[in-house]
């Protein structure tokens, strides 16, 4: 797909200013930026989980979406996109509306790896004519940095605090794409914030004008829970891409699977870590190991997907 | 023209959701409604309706895609029971808040633990304070009345809130009664077309629904929720005399049977209400001076009219078939204790608590509450709380 940076960033915004989102959130930026692959003259209905993108987003009597936004509960924007897709077909079967409508559900790794999990993976079995984009910020961050499916091995959370005895968050992180990647659905993109946003804005153009279910997984750094000052956002994010912390590829139907970025040099895991205050209690001295098992971790799962993307 | 049938009440509600046809209806399974949405996409596969059937994962879905689909501008059904209905609690709220004619046909039945598929009001009681209108249905034929009622009054302007039809779990649900139906003009006439002023798909005017609200906004708009409810009274009776018009059968907050000179009346709602009729014309045949009041309206509660209908009656037989724990009473006791407090009379009251997980409840039963009733025989049993047919 052509990508025309230029075009794309000069459509009218869907997601405006004014709202109460954080300073250096990856979740906005990514949010704007999935709305501008919608074609200017399509209309859209999102359907947003609770959390800090709901809150701050459509605080009565404002609300900064310019199309039509439902909010209905923290585990269940799926389900709700569900219903609004249905009743999109049952009134232009009806003769009722005309125009091309593109629903578009939204929630945070809290609202889609846990508690929305069932609710995502019923409406994506379905196959609803939707795109479920999960701004993954890799804990609870609305309720304060509680640890959440998507927290990695050893973070500090509010709820896996590092400390005497504790290394942090003691289990591995999820791996929700390849969840979805599972259901077969036709398409499912993982992506973060990198350079000109080529990757992300051509995934979510795929994703929301592929006919069916599909997912995209954003990897989307919160300032306040990874703690990182809010300029240096693009930053960790290249360092989660260029670690292989977070491979940035897509997969169709479930079986073609497809690296859409691949760093020169794969840095160490310390590269990504050292960016951010939630990682700090791992790079002291006699914590070599623990790092060692994330890098572990890491090699693991990025030559995993090299060998699912070569098949 | 009537057309007479022999249906389930399930049958009856699926064949009124058929005559309805609405835009959408996503549902799950769960005993004892499970037929409904069988019924429906049945109706679906054979081409008689155009109704989008999403058959959703979970209770918690159906009721999340139903609030999803009607602000959308979808006419929308779902049905459940039990733990269907408590599964899907948190959403009832948004529905209502949302102020989304939704209607659900609910099959009453008891809520987990034991586990037990039977008939009670435990799920309905325990949704009642949701925001949803609640309408209780003695036999089929008010279910049927009842669900081709649901929209005119949901839909209302004034009104805006999301209604439940209910009927008890197998007692109607699955036994066949004669039933007289409407024709199927009659009905898509009576219940009209579904035009919302507000919705999400229209494209002249974005709409946003279920915002954050908090301390400077919230309590107006629970507050804007009770006047619907409120006003859902006059509609109700309203719609009631129009559907009278094409059906011949009246409805209202609830039914008098023989309760005008009664001193001694039993309160109740749903199927049970036939053996306590029974029980009441064998005593009348007596010469005893009881009655039945029949709730059929339980949200908005009819307390003044409860109140009215109830001024010369001396002693009173609340009955509830499901338990609020609360020590004191059932949950419909409770209310219409205050009912009468605020009207400044006060008969003697026992609330009773029966047919909890389809526990029967007899003619004799009946009977015998009457007995106790006309003896005065609260405090010799104790507190003016019992169990009817329980092993102590």
């Amino acid at each position: 797909m052509a990508y025309n940076f230029k075009e794309m960033m000069s459509r009218p915004e869907r997601l405006v200013g004014g709202h109460r989102m954080c300073a250096g959130c990856g979740g906005t930026v990514a949010l704007r930026n999935v709305m501008k692959a919608i074609k200017p003259e399509d209309k859209a209905v999102i359907a947003n989980a609770t959390g800090c993108m709901e809150v701050s987003t459509f605080t009565y009597p404002y609300t900064a979406w310019t199309d039509s936004y439902i909010h209905n509960a923290f585990e269940n924007a799926a389900a709700t996109a569900s219903g609004v897709e249905a009743a999109y077909n049952a009134l232009k079967r009806r003769g009722k509306i005309d125009d091309t409508y593109k629903f578009i559900a939204v929630g945070g790794d809290g609202g889609t790896y846990d508690i929305g999990f069932q609710s995502l993976s019923g409406a994506m079995e379905r196959n609803h004519d939707m795109v479920y984009v999960c701004y993954d910020n890799e804990a609870y961050m609305n309720t304060g940095i509680q640890r959440s499916s998507a927290t990695p091995l050893y973070a500090d959370t509010t709820t896996t605090p590092s400390g005497m005895v504790s290394d942090g968050k003691a289990q591995i992180r999820k791996d929700l794409s390849e969840v979805m990647a599972a259901h077969r659905i036709p398409y499912v993109g993982q992506t973060t914030l990198i350079g000109n946003f080529k990757d992300l804005m051509v995934k979510a153009e795929k994703a929301i004008y592929t006919k069916g279910a599909c997912f995209l997984n954003i990897l989307a750094p919160c300032p306040r829970g990874w703690r990182y000052e809010g300029e240096d956002l693009m930053a960790v994010c290249k360092a989660a891409a260029d670690t292989c912390f977070w491979p940035m590829y897509e997969v169709e139907n479930g079986e073609k699977w497809t690296l859409t970025y691949e760093p020169k040099n794969k840095l160490p895991i310390e590269e990504f870590l050292k960016l951010q205050g939630r990682f700090r209690h791992l790079l002291q001295p006699g914590k070599e190991e623990q790092v060692a098992n994330l890098q572990a971790e890491v090699d693991k799962r990025w030559e995993l997907l090299l060998k699912k993307c070569s098949m | 023209m009537a057309i007479r049938e022999r249906l389930s009440g399930n049958e009856a509600v699926s064949v009124a959701i058929r005559q309805i046809n609405p835009d959408v209806m996503p549902a799950f399974p769960i005993t004892p409604s499970t037929e409904i949405p069988q019924y429906v996409s049945s109706y679906v596969a054979d081409g008689l309706i155009d109704t989008e059937f999403v058959p959703v994962e979970s209770e918690h879905s159906a009721m999340s895609a139903a609030v999803g689909a009607c602000a959308a501008g979808a006419r929308t059904v779902t049905a459940t029971s039990s733990a269907g209905l408590a599964l899907m609690w948190e959403v009832l709220h948004i529905a209502s808040s949302d102020r989304l004619p939704i209607a659900l046909a609910l099959v009453n039945r008891a809520l987990s633990g034991p586990i037990n598929i039977n008939a009670d009001h435990s799920d309905g009681m325990g949704a009642r304070d949701c925001g949803w209108i609640q309408l209780y249905a003695e036999d089929n034929q008010e279910a049927y009345d009842n669900m081709v009622m649901a929209y005119r009054i949901a839909e209302h302007p004034d009104v805006l809130l999301p209604v439940m039809v209910c009927q008890d779990g197998f007692i109607t649900s699955h036994a066949v009664q004669n039933i007289y139906l409407l024709e199927n003009e009659a009905v898509k006439s009576f219940v009209g077309e579904y035009k919302p002023e507000n919705y999400l798909l229209n494209a002249e005017r974005p709409m946003a629904v279920g915002p954050y609200a908090v301390t400077n906004y919230y309590m107006e708009a629970r507050r804007a929720m009770a006047e619907a409810m409120k006003n859902s009274a006059g509609v109700i009776q309203a719609v009631a005399k129009e559907y009278e018009g094409i059906s011949g059968r009246s409805y209202g907050y609830f039914e008098e049977y023989m309760t005008k000179d009664a001193d001694h009346v039993i309160v109740i709602m749903g199927s049970a209400t036939g053996a306590a009729k029974d029980a009441c014309d064998k005593l009348r045949a007596e010469g005893k001076k009881v009655g039945v009041l029949k709730i059929r309206v339980f949200r908005p509660f009819p307390a003044k009219e409860l109140a009215e209908a109830l001024k010369n009656v001396k002693t009173i037989a609340a009955m509830d078939r499901a338990e609020s724990f609360s020590g004191n009473s059932g949950p419909m006791a409770a209310e219409l204790k205050a009912a009468l407090f605020d009207a400044k009379q006060y008969p003697d009251i026992v609330s009773m608590v029966y047919g909890l997980g389809g526990r029967d409840i007899t003619v004799e039963d009946m009977e015998s509450i009457y007995a106790d009733l006309e003896a005065g025989n609260f405090e010799s049993k104790g507190l003016p709380y019992r169990y009817i047919n329980v092993r102590e």
